[in-house]
């Protein structure tokens, strides 16, 4: 089994979705049952993956390699690291979530809507453990078309034009990426002699810098628009907003984090030039910090509280993109932890729309208000969840932003300096938020007879309050996971990285050279000497860093 | 010796053997409807004519077959002084043409039961076309060439019509015929214009003198902007586009999709054989030239697909812009271009010709089935349609893992190749423009509420058609390699 484990993650909801096709479309209850029990299973069958990942391993584990379309360089490559396992597990952990948040929110046409959480499954899964470019471009659009169907037609009152734009604002990127890795497969068969889509030999490859460029500018607008960064942000909300709680679920969870990924797993090692190049990692930063800043700034305003919540993923995202173009080990392991933690968080704070939403069917925010005198156990749950999103200490938000900010602060410390901005506005839009909907007296006596959590509800928060929790206190794993593949795209993008003298003077050499973010030393030997009140658990990286602003 | 065998030997004979046996049959076909009350009792037993149609094209089949095994070392017959020459390039299109022929013949006879105009010498129609395209891939000589092309355009003029109490149809054949003579006419001036220059109507003499003068040579260049002209008339490329509208809307449905498919299939292949045969060597000259059409086709198929309601029409536009991204691959011309045309013009053929199958399926008694909003609400009324429906949509944008996209990723591969990026760009954003309008039908029939309760119409031979499309279409999007390697064959030597 273990050679072919990723196939059967990868394929359990595929297998589910078969068996669900031949249930009677009539019988609700056996339907809700199965997708259920599919979407439990597929994260059963993805634990494993956790218990056998061994972190000390460069490269891909779980490997399998098959020929797909051997007269094109097909392959049926799927492999594993540590950005992947992550991103797998979130995946099928909201999968299953998600799946048991529509027991009674969705009434109609319910095998279609299960059948499309099982498809979307499946093609955000192949996304993460792809290895072949063809592969990851099938699965990438793949995930549109059940995702479509998903706000089409279990969404709210403007749900078609939301799908669509949703659709097309994706589809337009990706078409353009897929010229950048025709390009690629090109320019490898022209300095090779055979066409593959392997990643493993497109990082072979030797490109000008202006043809990088140009790659890199397509890869960006597929990514870009997925994630989404400023200014392709527009389908966001409108997405979220219309889409059911399950969906939004998944959409800010998972789906947000293909683009990311992307940046990761592709534009950075496959074209390390133009990654590195001033020009443009001065405009991806910007634009993050735009992100950042605008996506806050709109949050604030906002009278609907689903759509503040959908452009704090803007902000968020914002700083998972700055720490991947800080390009330092700090910054990219930030990302991707703060991958996890805006799935785990905004996860929660939709699934605490929905619940709210499914009692009320309204989510202006002046409809509420007091909500903590009757519904207690909700108000706690979202208290806790609101503090994550927020970076509370202790809680998973802070130590990706953390970790994220002194990656950008050693590439570039006005990123950061502005970047920390969107931490202090982030709290301000979520507690503003917390104060308007739960405390204070019951203003609107619609709200006097609202019904607190039942158990499945509970059920919901609890994995994922457990998951923040366990990064926000003991992060180490994450990190230790993390460390192999950080590094190797590290030392892809930037040679040498980690060949300076390992010294402390870290802080001088970047003060010297802010700009170019001048190659400092992952001062890890010495983060673990300066830290003498802090837990062995907290990741050395940070701490270094932490001692170093004190 | 005898003396008649100079001018037919056997290998002529094998050269051809394919659209003898089409023209038998269905001359054949014409018979047996004559006779019908004596040899099967009646006109409700009319639909038994299918089987004319499927033997035939079992001949053919095997004729193709016979063909191939006798391909000689520089994989080509030659016949009739040549001609006609029998190539991978030919037999590929000719598969193709058989299915698509296949195809219509066994979905057509309930649709014309239901329209009222089942008569016998459709099917013929049908297999006299198909010998016409025949000619159109194999042909190497002018007048061959242009002999199929109108037996072929004939067949069409009268299909198109064949509802003869129906306004629409036969006003969409009137402009067909009309629009179709003016075309031809260009086409046949320039050919005069290229047998002038080379005093032989082979292509092959005609390439060797052409290659002789220089590239952009004002004569080349008339003959070659007359011939292109009457050309892209029959793949309905822009600005020749204006029939296809009208004549796709007009038309029986299961001849729109003969029409949408083997009559395009067959005319790429003609453009193929001229433009990379005697033109190859003014390519300098046409490539600007037909860039520039592809661009405008695609514009025009794309963005007046945007605002149709009538899903024909939407389909006809749509194919328009289909036909763009085929002479893209022509632009190309390298060898990734034409493997591209060939893998687009099969795909193409299996998703359109679905796509098309279930608007038949949607014409009932009294309901034509046409608009958005007949087709609302399928997802209700039959989920199995609606759900093809999408399949065929999806493959048509060229969304993986569908068959459309292997057909488009060719296209784009070879542009890239070329360095023609700037023309990649815009083929790949008007994937995004296509998605939104296939997308109002998929919306129309997941989102919208039915408008009529009545059945949807079935037959054995449209439920297996169907099934067949439906399949095809998947399974050469998901497992491709089998079918790669057969258009690979069909490579110009």
């Amino acid at each position: 089994m273990d050679q072919h484990i990723l196939s059967i993650v990868l394929l359990t909801p595929l297998a589910g979705l078969a068996v669900l096709l031949f249930l009677p479309a009539s019988n609700r209850g056996l339907i809700r049952i199965w997708a259920n029990l599919t979407s439990l299973a597929g994260f059963l069958i993805s634990l494993p993956l956790v218990f056998r990942f061994d972190k000390n391993l460069a490269g891909f584990q779980f490997e399998e390699h098959f020929d797909w379309i051997p007269s094109l360089g097909v392959h049926y490559h799927l492999g594993m690291d540590g950005i992947s396992l992550l991103l797998v597990m979130l995946t099928t952990l909201m999968g299953f979530i998600a799946t048991l948040c529509s027991w009674s929110a969705v009434e109609d046409r319910v095998k279609g809507y299960y059948a499309m959480f099982m498809l979307l499954q499946t093609g955000m899964i192949g996304v993460f453990i792809s290895l072949d470019f063809f592969l990851f471009y099938v699965f990438w659009e793949l995930v549109l078309v059940p995702m479509y169907f998903i706000i089409g037609i279990w969404g709210g009152p403007r749900k078609l034009y939301a799908a669509i734009k949703f659709f097309l604002y994706t589809l337009a990127g990706s078409v353009l990426m897929l010229l950048g890795i025709l390009t690629l497969y090109f320019q490898h068969y022209a300095q090779f002699g055979f066409y593959t889509f392997e990643i493993s030999e497109l990082m072979k490859l030797n490109l000008p810098l202006h043809m990088q460029q140009w790659v890199f500018w397509a890869f960006f607008l597929g990514f870009a628009i997925k994630v989404p960064m400023f200014p392709f942000h527009t389908w966001l909300p409108d997405a979220h907003v219309e889409a059911p709680t399950a969906g939004s679920v998944i959409l800010a969870a998972v789906l947000l984090k293909m683009g990311t990924y992307g940046f990761l797993r592709f534009s950075l090692p496959l074209l390390p030039g133009a990654s590195i190049d001033q020009t443009i990692v001065q405009i991806l930063a910007v634009l993050s910090i735009i992100g950042i800043v605008y996506g806050a700034l709109v949050s604030l305003m906002q009278q609907d509280w689903k759509k503040l919540v959908a452009y704090s993923s803007v902000s968020h995202l914002g700083f998972c993109t700055l720490g991947i173009f800080s390009l330092n080990p700090n910054g990219i392991a930030g990302s991707v932890l703060q991958q996890i933690n805006h799935g785990i968080s905004t996860g929660m704070l939709f699934l605490v729309i929905g619940v709210i939403y499914e009692r009320r069917h309204t989510r202006e925010i002046k409809e509420y208000g007091g909500l903590a005198h009757v519904m207690p156990r909700f108000a706690t749950i979202f208290a806790i969840a609101m503090f994550s999103s927020a970076g509370l200490p202790l809680l998973n938000g802070f130590v990706g932003e953390f970790t994220i900010l002194q990656g950008a602060f050693e590439a570039n410390r006005i990123w950061a300096a502005f970047a920390v901005t969107g931490v202090i506005f982030g709290a301000a839009y979520l507690l503003w938020l917390y104060q308007r909907t739960m405390l204070g007296q019951i203003t609107n006596a619609k709200n006097l007879g609202l019904r607190d959590l039942n158990l499945r509800e509970v059920a919901l928060f609890l994995p994922l309050i457990a998951w923040a929790i366990w990064i926000g206190v003991y992060p180490k794993p994450y990190f230790d996971v993390l460390r192999q593949p950080v590094t190797q795209i590290v030392e892809r993008v930037r040679p040498g990285y980690f060949d300076a003298p390992q010294q402390a003077g870290w802080q001088a050499k970047s003060a010297s050279d802010p700009k170019t973010g001048a190659p400092a030393p992952l001062a890890r030997k010495v983060g673990q000497s300066l830290s003498p009140v802090s837990p062995p658990a907290a990741p050395p990286a940070i701490l270094a860093r932490n001692g170093g602003v004190r | 010796m005898n003396p008649f065998s100079q001018f037919f030997t056997s290998t002529d004979y094998l050269t051809i053997i394919p659209a003898v046996q089409l023209a038998l049959f269905g001359c054949a076909i014409l018979l047996f409807d004559a006779f019908e009350d004596f040899l099967f009792g009646g006109p409700q037993h009319r639909k038994r004519l299918v089987f004319g149609v499927l033997a035939a094209e079992v001949f053919a089949g095997m004729g193709l077959v016979k063909q191939q095994m006798h391909l000689g070392p520089d994989g080509l017959i030659s016949g009739f002084g040549g001609s006609v020459t029998v190539d991978g390039f030919g037999i590929f299109f000719n598969w193709i043409f058989i299915v698509a022929a296949v195809i219509v013949a066994v979905v057509s006879y309930k649709y014309l039961e239901i329209a009222g105009e089942h008569h016998g010498e459709y099917y013929s129609l049908v297999l006299f076309a198909q010998s016409g395209m025949y000619f159109l891939a194999t042909g190497t000589d002018l007048v061959t060439l242009f002999i199929g092309l109108e037996l072929m355009a004939l067949c069409f003029y009268v299909m198109v019509g064949f509802l003869r109490t129906d306004k629409r149809s036969n006003e969409a054949a009137m402009k067909y015929l009309l629009l179709g003579a003016f075309s031809t006419g260009l086409l046949v001036y320039g050919f005069s214009v290229m047998y002038g220059l080379a005093g032989s109507t082979k292509l092959a003499i005609i390439a060797n003198r052409l290659a002789a003068l220089p590239a952009w040579d004002p004569i080349v260049f008339l003959a070659m902007a007359t011939t292109a002209a009457g050309l892209l008339f029959k793949i309905s490329a822009a600005p020749f586009h204006m029939w296809a509208p009208d004549a796709y809307e007009g038309a029986p449905t299961s001849v729109t999709a003969y029409l949408s498919v083997a009559s395009k299939a067959a005319s790429i292949a003609f453009l193929v054989r001229i433009f990379m045969g005697p033109l190859a060597a003014s390519r300098a000259a046409w490539e600007p030239v037909l860039a520039v059409v592809a661009v405008a086709t695609l514009t025009i198929g794309n963005l007046a697909a945007i605002n149709q309601t009538n899903i024909k029409r939407l389909l006809a536009y749509s194919s328009i812009s289909h036909a763009g991204y085929m002479l893209l691959g022509l632009v190309a011309g390298n060898e990734t271009g034409i493997t591209g045309i060939a893998v687009y013009v099969m795909v193409y053929t299996f998703m359109n010709l679905g796509a098309f199958l279930v608007l038949i399926s949607l014409r009932r008694k009294n309901i034509i089935g046409e608009d958005l909003d007949d087709i609302a609400g399928l997802m209700h009324k039959s989920p199995g349609h609606a759900v093809l429906m999408l399949i065929f949509l999806l493959s048509l944008a060229g969304i993986p893992p569908t068959a459309g996209f292997l057909g488009k990723y060719y296209i784009f591969l070879a542009l890239i190749q070329t360095g023609h990026y700037a023309l990649a760009v815009i083929a790949t954003l008007y994937v995004a423009v296509a998605i939104y309008y296939y997308f109002k039908i998929v919306r129309s029939m997941f989102a919208g509420e039915e408008t009529e309760k009545a059945p949807l119409a079935t037959s054995l031979g449209l439920r297996l058609a169907l099934g067949a499309t439906g399949f095809f279409t998947l399974a050469i999007g998901i497992y491709p390699e089998p079918f790669l390697r057969l258009a690979q064959t069909s490579l110009l030597r």
